[in-house]
């Protein structure tokens, strides 16, 4: 089938088919390789991604699903060369280590951040809870989240 | 410039958060296939046929192979010999590419389907049909080695890898057991865990006819061991016709350190295809086929006399080691766990067994510790419960039995019953500063209170020793290692001065980047800008010997500090040329020479430039500014800590929740504190994990009941507190830069801490058990305090 989506602000068509996933279709189609693949049951979060501004984990939807949609990855996050308050965050407070994890953490918090723009420990750790990290113990990636959390709504 | 201590923010960085890594699996090359392996979904069967006829008409796939294919390929090797206590050799079996008679273990490799697309070739591989006639297998260690046992190898008896013993004689030992005042005595589990690097392994060959060459593309912590064993072990080819590249690695934590047999199938898979092919492990093939960690079944025994002084200790352990030996697999139950049983403590007497056995399950090798946490978890469970038997204070227990302080140079290092000698170590600081800051005596306040009020709380300790830095090759040659584990650097002075440093350590996630460039920048007076870190390409950097035992600074530092002391040397005799001086009478300091006394002075990238411009030099120099070192430590580096957990038990539903984690670890000197907390958090968690969460299962008979992220429970960030972290610094006397390792303290101190703090809580109760089996879960936790 053919889809046409919006990928980080440029249109693209793209035959795929039926069965492939929207990470699939980001990686391969795309070259889109910031978008990890962590696990095949959902469990990881690695391949989070915005779908028309909502942090959706990309192996779950089809491609085909996000026909006509707009997607964002970790490629786009940045604009006009100015990094997003959150990956600013994550350098400072040491909230990465391999990296692997580390787009999908960002995709995962930039859209929480926007429900709550000051959410306390509990909720932060409350809202990672679909998201594996190996290396940090989460506890760096809580506080780069605090700190964006603050330099956002200063 | 000073840049060593320091918290500079991690150069890697960047490229991570922006999404420009580069893992295995992002790697495209042209006219790249794909490959998917048929794997078995037995424990134990004989493989009567496998059909691949209908795979191979499908559309779209380029080729099948199966074991019969690949005669005279005998499969990886571990590189570690261990010897039975009688002198028999380790028994060793063939580890195939992919299997020609028997399958061993869940997930092992029976057929590769090769195709143009990573779904046709999982389709096609849907069409192998395979015929197993299917037998009983076995798990568990203790039992594998039982008369009657189903058997893994026709040529391991009673499935007995080997039967080694370390330390005192046991006669001796038991005789102070027999008249201790009081011995504690523990049979537990310490059970298999999956590592589970966020990255899935992925391995791409690529052999090149016009070169003649191959390339390995491999999520790999080691690449030139890699290399050596796929070369001079495996495939049998020429090691010069041979790269391994390894760019960005997501996590390893141990799993990434070993030859595993897809990297050898890939690379043979391209020479017949004559075309790149691609392997990139499942998340279900990670659980399956990542080599898992721990797995002891052990009984030890602690006799104290009537102070609470240690008299003796022995412990009797069944390491698993699944179906088939990984690389290190031999040495992690010995060398790196008997070794380690001296703890901090001055026990006079000690006597380790341990029976290696193989199971039909997946194989286990280092999971981040690597023994050294079994190691603790042992000593510190033993001292734990002998307090609360003894009705002594845990802390206080501890105190009467540290080693007195030593620092290696002034006093000798301190020698073990258990053959290693630790370098320098100040134990009693770490428990004393742990101590201030839980508040000991108001928790205990708090605890009794709690009590009274019917709220379950518990603290738990562990005072830890290990050894890193791995390793001097004698020490290891001696202990049964097949290869050297010193490290290699080159720092080349480029002719303006810029500097790019090849070491044959590998960075997934410790951030060398940053830390080496740290100390090469510090140590040439030369802005970081300058100084570039390359690593992880075997075509770029000499040799090495990969990441990690706690290893890259101590070891892979060491060898840059020895290149960065010869271009100083050499840029000093260039420089008293320019200078007219004597190389006797110059200072260097802030990236120039100076002669004493004077304002006159020529800046490093001055001479750089000299040397590769040399028509004003020194007659008896050779131009260029570039050396290569290797560097072989003296001995291991033995950091050390104290770990102290607070839990709470909810009493109707026996859910263990940790309130608090302190750790204080001396991991020696310190690069990049940043860096270093950010390890010891990583640890932390891994460590509290296996407590509280993780653990491997396998059913009777071999199935791996929890092999996905829906069952396996890795710590979710929700399941951890912020932890509160200090250190002291004890540097280690016989490296250049004290630093000792801190990859992984925080796994090796943390698991037995909580344990010991739910036990308590359960005592403080009225609940004497003694253990409750890892994960502790909330049913096991409830039975504990219910029956």
């Amino acid at each position: 089938m053919e889809i046409t989506v919006k990928v980080n602000g440029k249109q693209v068509t793209r035959e795929v088919e039926g069965r492939t996933t929207l990470s699939t279709f980001l990686r391969e189609d795309l070259s889109l390789t910031g978008t990890h693949i962590g696990c095949d049951t959902s469990g990881c979060g690695a391949c989070t991604v915005h779908v028309d501004g909502k942090a959706v984990k990309s192996c779950t939807l089809l491609a085909g699903q996000v026909d006509g949609c707009e997607v964002k990855t970790i490629e786009g996050l940045a604009e006009n060369g100015k990094m997003h308050p959150l990956q600013d965050s994550f350098k400072e407070k040491h909230g990465l280590q391999c990296g692997f994890c580390t787009p999908g953490m960002i995709m995962l918090v930039s859209d929480f951040l926007e429900t709550n723009p000051s959410p306390s420990e509990d909720e932060i750790r409350h809202a990672l809870e679909g998201n594996f990290c190996r290396c940090t113990g989460y506890h760096n990636i809580v506080a780069a989240i605090k700190d964006a959390a603050e330099t956002m709504s200063a | 410039m000073s840049f060593i201590g320091k918290s500079v923010k991690r150069i890697e960085d960047k490229r991570f958060l922006t999404g420009k890594g580069k893992y295995t699996d992002d790697i495209k090359l042209v006219g790249m296939t794909h490959a998917h392996i048929v794997r078995s979904p037995y424990a134990h069967a004989k493989v009567l046929s496998i059909d691949t006829a209908a795979a191979k008409a499908h559309d779209g796939v380029v080729a099948v192979f199966v074991g019969s294919d690949i005669e005279g390929i005998v499969g990886v090797p571990t590189g570690w010999q261990v010897n039975f206590k009688n002198g028999d050799t380790m028994k060793e079996p063939a580890h195939p590419l992919l299997v020609r008679d028997n399958v061993r273990h869940v997930g092992d490799a029976v057929a590769v389907v090769i195709a143009e697309t990573k779904e046709i070739a999982r389709d096609a591989a849907d069409l192998v049909e395979v015929d197993y006639d299917v037998m009983d297998a076995v798990t568990d260690p203790k039992k594998a080695t039982a008369p009657g046992a189903p058997q893994v190898h026709p040529d391991a008896p009673n499935n007995i890898c080997f039967d080694w013993e370390l330390g005192n004689p046991v006669e001796e030992v038991d005789a102070a057991l027999a008249s201790a005042h009081h011995v504690t005595t523990l049979e537990f589990i310490n059970q298999r865990m999956i590592p589970n690097a966020m990255e899935p392994r992925s391995a791409i060959g690529h052999y090149d006819d016009a070169l003649d060459k191959y390339t390995l593309y491999t999520s790999t912590q080691n690449p030139h061991l890699i290399r050596l064993l796929l070369c001079a072990f495996v495939l049998g080819i020429p090691e010069h016709k041979v790269r391994i590249v390894s760019h960005d690695v997501g996590g390893g934590f141990g799993s990434k350190i070993f030859h595993y047999t897809e990297e050898a199938l890939m690379v043979w898979v391209s020479k017949q295809i004559n075309r790149p092919v691609k392997w990139t492990s499942d998340r279900s093939e990670a659980f399956m086929t990542d080599a898992h960690g721990r797995d002891h079944v052990t009984t030890a025994n602690m006799g104290f006399d009537k102070d609470g002084k240690i008299v003796a200790l022995k412990s009797d352990t069944f390491a698993n080691m699944g179906a088939y030996l990984a690389t290190f697999a031999p040495a992690v139950p010995t060398y790196l766990h008997g070794t380690l049983l001296q703890g901090l403590y001055t026990t006079p007497l000690i006597n380790v067994n341990v029976v290696a056995a193989f199971t039909h399950t997946n194989s286990v090798d280092a999971y981040r510790g690597a023994g050294r946490p079994e190691a603790t978890y042992l000593l510190e469970r033993l001292i734990d419960l002998g307090a609360l038997e003894m009705d002594m204070d845990p802390a206080e227990l501890r105190k009467k039995n540290f080693i007195p302080a030593f620092d290696g140079i002034e006093q000798p290092g301190y020698q073990t019953q258990v053959a290693l000698q630790y370098d320098s170590g100040d134990y009693q600081p770490v428990l004393d500063k742990a101590l201030e800051m839980v508040g000991y005596e108001d928790f205990r306040a708090e605890q009794k209170k709690s009590l009274e009020n019917g709220k379950l709380l518990g603290i738990g300790f562990s005072t830890y020793v290990e050894a890193c830095g791995i390793a001097p090759s004698a020490v290891v040659g001696a202990l049964g290692a097949r290869a050297g584990l010193f490290e290699s650097a080159q720092v080349r002075v480029q002719p303006t001065g810029k500097v790019s440093v090849y070491t044959g350590s590998h960075s997934h996630g410790q951030g060398h980047e940053t830390t080496f460039v740290q100390v090469v920048a510090d140590k040439l007076g030369i802005p970081m800008e300058d100084v570039d870190l390359i690593h992880g390409d075997s075509d770029a950097v000499a040799f090495g010997m990969g990441t990690y035992g706690s290893r890259s600074l101590a070891v892979g530092g060491s060898a840059i500090v020895k290149s960065i002391e010869k271009v100083l040397e050499k840029g000093a005799k260039i420089a008293a040329h320019k200078l007219e001086a004597s190389v006797d009478d110059l200072d260097y300091a802030e990236g120039k020479w100076t002669v004493k006394g004077t304002d006159r002075s020529i800046a490093f990238g001055d001479v750089s430039l000299t040397a590769y411009v040399p028509h004003d030099y020194p007659a008896d120099l050779e131009p260029g500014l570039d050396f290569s070192s290797f560097y072989d430590p003296a001995n291991f580096t033995y950091p050390f800590g104290c770990h102290i957990a607070i839990v709470e038990i909810d009493k109707e539903t026996g859910k263990v929740k940790l309130k608090r984690f302190i750790a204080v670890d001396d991991v020696g000197n310190v690069i990049n504190p940043m860096i270093v907390d950010g390890q010891i958090h990583g640890g932390l968690a891994q460590g509290i994990g296996q407590a509280l969460l993780e653990g491997a299962i396998y059913d009777e008979g071999g199935q791996l009941i929890n092999g996905s992220y829906m069952d396996y429970t890795m710590p979710r960030a929700d399941d951890l507190p912020s932890f509160e972290i200090d250190r002291t610094v004890t540097p280690c006397p016989h490296n250049p830069l004290g630093v000792k390792g801190a990859g992984e303290a925080g796994c090796i101190g943390s698991t037995p801490a909580v344990v010991n703090a739910v036990i308590d809580a359960l005592w403080k109760a009225g609940h004497k058990v003694k253990d409750i089996q890892m994960p502790m879960t909330s049913e096991r936790v409830w039975n504990a305090m219910n029956n």
